[in-house]
């Protein structure tokens, strides 16, 4: 058991801590924007339906926001407890960026969320429309210099190498690395669609179980409309990326692709079963020519091959499925979201077959954005700094029966967290919001809840 | 600038752990009391500190950050020392952080099994945060009796931490919870001032270079004025706490300012006895300090943005000030 190398139990650390984090503000960045909306509509068309709907979304957004925290915490403690060279030698550049991740972002969203939560009666309708407008940009605050820094790493620009540490030559062009501005547009839309499903998928279980006031449906064809509307954006800005990619991390596309030898047309390859031993993927599914379509706009294009890399190349199947499985979601995000608008579009009510799938794709934006994270992370390997640095160089030599231990206590205590969050959000979805309540004249138990009034 | 930058942002990282231990230590400590409260009470308490945790929690980053940003070398050298304190601590703050929220939002059934964990949490959390210190100010050797003045730490601390969270219950509640307050602050403060005592003379043995610090003779006589304020301070807490009818009153806050004062008085201690270095006897301020360039990118925006994060904090501690009560989102 024992005889796993501390190296690979760090990186899967760290890739369990951070793929848990990253649920949590998916969420928390898109749905606060989802709740200033309907918070701006109740104040200017004073229609009650709205301030429910915002009082029940906010006690979701509260218990993710809680998560979020506690789970960042633990990432900002991350780097120096597992990956000290990491900092020895990127300190100068990735220092400042985290700092102003916590001067900017972190206390601006943490503050202004007390209000935003617990300040309604405390303060003018106008100064808690503002909170809430400072924890929407504290939170998209955070997310711009996380992943200034994550792209930074990512395509490195601006910086020069002395002595084997990483010294800045210009600020400018390290925090708008050349793939920061696609991999942010892309994680902020992937926020938006990830909360717009959550409340699509909610609402369509309470329209299920009729536990449902006039204002369920109002969030309902909200999530619909936002996301039928980003769904198109994000697989452009998709598309944009991997061209992206391909100019600056050839050999990341050569994974997603599965192209093993350099070719010109290469075939796109829908399905199969990349085999790393024998350099060669079986069953392959391929439509002709359409990879160097889509990655040089040309019938002929040539792209490079997995072989041709020499020993600098990632892992071929983690990258080769996790892309499909985030554009297989992608795809059935648009043709559901489309569905539900020619609905609408129709003046015909949602019926039970497509409450039902809204319903199972309630999370379906966690699938797709972590598989998204495992292809660019892991496709970037055995790089820390693309191109410059490695992961192994920095990683701290700690006894693996330790990391072990470690792991497996964040591993349950993960799980746990997990099923508590879903059931709890299962559990809520089973009640009226509050106020509805108290219109209806409900006054059994389960709805009063004390100390923090629900 | 070679000098002092290393110098600003060393004050700016004590700086920010001091408000830290402050500021979550108060709600730490509550989360340490909660189990003594009746259910009733227990959602009052909760309720004392819903609204600033978050934002006491992120002090702990401030100062993690500004060690990471500025002095990287050192950041790496004392977390992977440090490895399994921080790992525990950091479980810790998870459960109590998310036991806090879904107390209230879970089924009934639940509610209680969430108590328990808050409690658990605060509990591991604020241990941790002992041996952390125990271990940072041994120069992070693990001798024995370095293993045992860490462990002296992390018995003492949750006892500051629940005077904390008494003196802050105090200000936050009124009749019943008020008294308990009072009641729970009498326990606790024999131990909190037997503890730190003990602490301050085990300091100096377990560490030569703090002893050579302070028992030389100018240094001595210039120093004294800091037990002697501890010590001042400390009788005036005995003293109020017999007082109920000053507690009873909108003056109890004095009980905190007390407390905040030791803890500014050990912190200036400490930074004496820590200064130049960032890890005693290992490594200086300059040199684990990162490039200046970085240091002032870093140092523009501390200044515009560090201010104005104490202008909302106090904005909205004014907000959310008089007694506790219920929270509600509506
Ligand atoms: C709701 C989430 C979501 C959806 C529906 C999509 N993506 Fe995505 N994708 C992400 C969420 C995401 C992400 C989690 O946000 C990533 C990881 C890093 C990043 O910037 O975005 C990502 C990364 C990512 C990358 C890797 C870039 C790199 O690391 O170099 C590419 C090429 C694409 N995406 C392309 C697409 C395409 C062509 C899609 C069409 C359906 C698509 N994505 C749908
Ligand atoms: C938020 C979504 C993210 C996810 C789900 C994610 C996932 C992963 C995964 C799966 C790995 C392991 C790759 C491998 O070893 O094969 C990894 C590595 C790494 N990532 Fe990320 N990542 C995310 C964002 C970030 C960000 C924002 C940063 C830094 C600012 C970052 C820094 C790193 C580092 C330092 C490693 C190296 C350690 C390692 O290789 O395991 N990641 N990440
Ligand atoms: C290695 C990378 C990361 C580190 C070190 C990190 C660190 C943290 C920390 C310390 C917090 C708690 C802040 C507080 O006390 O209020 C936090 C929360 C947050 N993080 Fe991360 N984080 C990382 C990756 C990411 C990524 C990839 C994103 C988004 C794209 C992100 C977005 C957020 C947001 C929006 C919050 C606010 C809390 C919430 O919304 O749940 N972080 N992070």
């Amino acid at each position: 058991m024992f005889d796993v190398d501390p190296f690979t139990l760090s990186r899967i650390q760290f890739a369990l801590n951070i793929s848990f984090h990253i649920l949590f503000p998916t969420i928390t960045i898109g749905l606060c924007w989802i709740l200033l909306l309907f918070r701006t509509i109740y104040t200017y068309t004073e229609n009650k339906d709205w301030e429910y709907a915002y009082f029940f979304w906010i006690k979701i957004f509260a218990l993710t926001f809680a998560l979020g925290v506690v789970s960042g915490i633990t990432m900002s403690f991350q780097f120096g407890t597992n990956w000290p060279g990491y900092m020895e030698k990127v300190g100068d550049i990735a220092g400042p960026l985290l700092g102003y991740e916590v001067l900017t972002a972190f206390f601006l969203e943490a503050s202004f969320l007390g209000i935003m939560l617990f300040g309604k009666n405390r303060v003018s309708n106008r100064i808690h429309l503002v909170s809430c407008w400072m924890v929407a940009i504290g939170t998209t605050l955070s997310a711009f210099w996380i992943l200034s820094l994550n792209s930074w790493m990512q395509t490195p620009t601006g910086y020069a190498l002395e002595d084997g540490v990483f010294v800045v030559k210009d600020w400018w062009s390290i925090i708008f690395n050349p793939s920061f501005p696609y991999r942010f547009s892309h994680m902020l839309i992937a926020s938006i669609l990830t909360s717009a499903f959550l409340i699509m998928g909610v609402s369509a279980w309470r329209m299920i179980k009729k536990v449902d006031g006039p204002e369920t449906r109002n969030v309902m064809y909200t999530g619909i409309i936002i996301a039928a509307i980003f769904t198109p954006i994000q697989i452009f800005v998709g598309d944009l990326h991997g061209l992206n990619t391909l100019e600056h991390q050839p050999a990341k596309v050569a994974a997603i692709e599965a192209i093993w030898d350099t070719e010109e047309g290469a075939p796109l390859t829908l399905f199969g079963f990349p085999d790393e031993t024998e350099k060669k993927t079986h069953f392959a599914i391929k439509i002709p020519k359409l990879a160097s379509l889509i990655l040089t706009h040309e019938l002929n294009g040539e792209l490079k091959g997995i072989n041709d890399f020499k020993d600098e190349t990632p892992p071929v199947s983690p990258v080769f499925w996790a892309f499909r499985i985030m554009v297989g979601v992608g795809t059935l995000m648009l043709i559901v979201s489309w569905w539900g608008v020619f609905t609408i579009w129709r003046k015909k009510s949602i019926g039970k077959p497509l409450l039902t799938i809204m319903s199972v794709m309630t999370f379906s934006g966690w699938v797709a954005v972590l598989s998204g994270w495992y292809v660019t992370e892991i496709g970037r390997q055995p790089y820390i700094v693309y191109g410059a640095l490695t992961t192994a160089d920095v990683v701290a030599d700690h006894p693996a029966g330790m990391l072990l231990s470690t792991l497996i206590a964040y591993a349950l205590i993960y799980i746990f967290l997990l099923i508590s969050y879903i059931m709890t959000i299962r559990y809520m979805a089973t009640k009226l919001a509050r106020s509805q309540t108290m219109i209806h004249g409900y006054h059994n138990k389960s709805t009063q809840l004390t100390g923090e009034k629900a | 600038m070679e000098y002092w930058l290393p110098v600003f942002f060393y004050g700016a990282m004590g700086l920010a752990m001091l408000i830290y231990v402050v500021l979550d230590g108060y709600d730490l400590g509550v989360g340490l009391l909660l189990p003594a409260g009746t259910d009733e009470e227990k959602d009052t308490m909760i309720a004392s500190i819903g609204p600033f945790w978050d934002a006491n929690e992120t002090w702990i980053v401030l100062g993690v950050g500004i060690l990471l940003i500025a002095f990287p070398k050192a950041h790496g050298m004392i977390l992977t020392s440090l490895y399994l304190p921080v790992t525990i601590m950091l479980l810790g703050l998870i459960l109590r952080g998310v036991s806090f929220d879904f107390r209230v939002k879970a089924q009934d059934s639940h509610k209680a099994m969430w108590n328990k964990l808050f409690f658990v949490g605060s509990l591991v959390a604020t241990t941790s945060q002992g041996w952390m210190l125990g271990s940072f100010v041994t120069g992070l050797q693990n001798s024995t009796t370095n293993l045992l003045f860490s462990v002296l730490i992390a018995i003492t601390l949750p006892t500051l931490y629940i005077m904390l969270g008494t003196a802050w219950l105090m200000i936050k509640t009124e009749n019943e919870l008020l008294l308990k307050s009072i009641k729970w602050a009498k326990r606790a403060i024999l131990p909190m001032g037997v503890g730190l005592l003990l602490i301050s003379i085990a300091t100096p043995m377990v560490s030569h270079d703090i002893a050579a610090k302070w028992f030389t003779l100018p240094n001595i006589i210039a120093l004294l004025p800091i037990p002697f304020a501890c010590a001042i301070f400390y009788i005036t807490i005995i003293w109020l706490l017999s007082r109920e009818d000053i507690l009873k009153t909108n003056y109890n806050w004095i009980v905190f300012a007390m407390l905040i004062a030791i803890c500014l008085l050990a912190a200036v201690g400490l930074a004496y006895s820590i200064f130049p270095d960032v890890v005693i006897g290992k490594i200086t301020i300059w040199q684990a300090a990162s490039s200046i360039g970085s240091l002032k990118f870093i140092l523009v925006g501390t200044l515009i943005a560090l201010p104005a994060i104490v202008v909302y904090t106090i904005f909205i501690y004014r907000i959310f000030r008089g007694k506790a009560t219920t929270l509600s989102y509506e």
